[in-house]
């Protein structure tokens, strides 16, 4: 069973800081998203709306960190920060990898590309986050989240 | 049980989703619907009424079922779909590329 680790916080505002780490392994990412979603809201629920895209993007990014970044390699692992602010949350999801060109993903919704079966991912975090941000290696993205 | 499996009156293969579609179980959907077309099926409604949550690859699943059915001549329909799986498949586009029901029973009344 995953468990998340409350980290001090490093400035007395409130924030709480949480981190979780699972192993490269896809059948673990439904016990990772509950693991998120109770640090993000505790005993509270969010709103359909927000649950679903806290689910979506973390999925997408939890997925594309085993799957591209880890290499499906068992022995490599993800971890997830969790920023817990007042009325935001700013998630981080790193990879053991080497990190990968995040800049000039292709648009899966233009015509010629709808019947690819893949590259999704990546757009539909950019859609569903309210910020997504990379780090320079590319095996570290941000996401920022509503909290309601 | 992800996927279950009825057929209409007419012939047509009614295949309910259970909870979610994703990269762990889009090769089960993949293979159901392969198998259909492999017995001569080529009619179908995939039912997400009782499914919350689709991800990428799983949307990657249903744009390859979708392609070989209609290569094999045949149609495939979506219904069912939740107002954030219908909110998905706009912001992705691909409500253009699939014939989308508000029920099961509307997509069958199309065929």
């Amino acid at each position: 069973m995953l468990r998340a680790s409350r980290l001090p916080t490093p400035t007395q505002d409130g924030r709480e800081h949480y981190r979780v780490e699972m192993p490269s392994d896809l059948s673990r990412v439904d016990d990772l998203i509950d693991v998120v979603v109770g640090c993000c809201f505790g005993q509270g629920e969010p709103s359909c709306r927000t649950r679903f895209r806290l689910c979506t993007v973390v999925a997408e990014a939890v997925v594309n960190a085993v799957e591209n970044g880890n290499r499906n390699d068992p022995a490599r692992r993800v971890t997830v920060e969790i920023e817990v602010h007042a009325d935001h949350v700013i998630i981080g999801v790193t990879d053991e990898g080497d990190g990968y060109d995040t800049t000039t993903p292709p648009d899966p919704t233009t015509e010629d590309a709808l019947e690819r079966t893949s590259g999704r991912g990546l757009f539909m975090i950019r859609e569903l986050a309210d910020h997504v941000a990379f780090n320079d290696r590319g095996n570290t993205i941000w996401m920022t989240l509503p909290r309601c | 049980m992800a996927f279950s499996e009825q057929r209409d009156a007419n012939g047509v293969v009614v295949m309910a989703v259970e909870g979610q579609l994703v990269v762990a179980n889009r090769q089960e959907l993949k293979q159901l619907l392969q198998d259909g077309l492999d017995r001569g099926d080529r009619r179908f409604v995939l039912d997400f009424s009782s499914a919350a949550y689709i991800d990428s690859s799983g949307l990657g699943a249903l744009v390859s079922v979708n392609r070989k059915v209609r290569e094999a001549g045949g149609d495939l329909r979506l219904a069912g779909l939740n107002e954030d799986l219908t909110a998905l498949f706009e912001l992705t586009k691909l409500d253009t590329l699939f014939t989308i029901a508000a029920t099961p029973a509307e997509a069958l009344a199309g065929f």
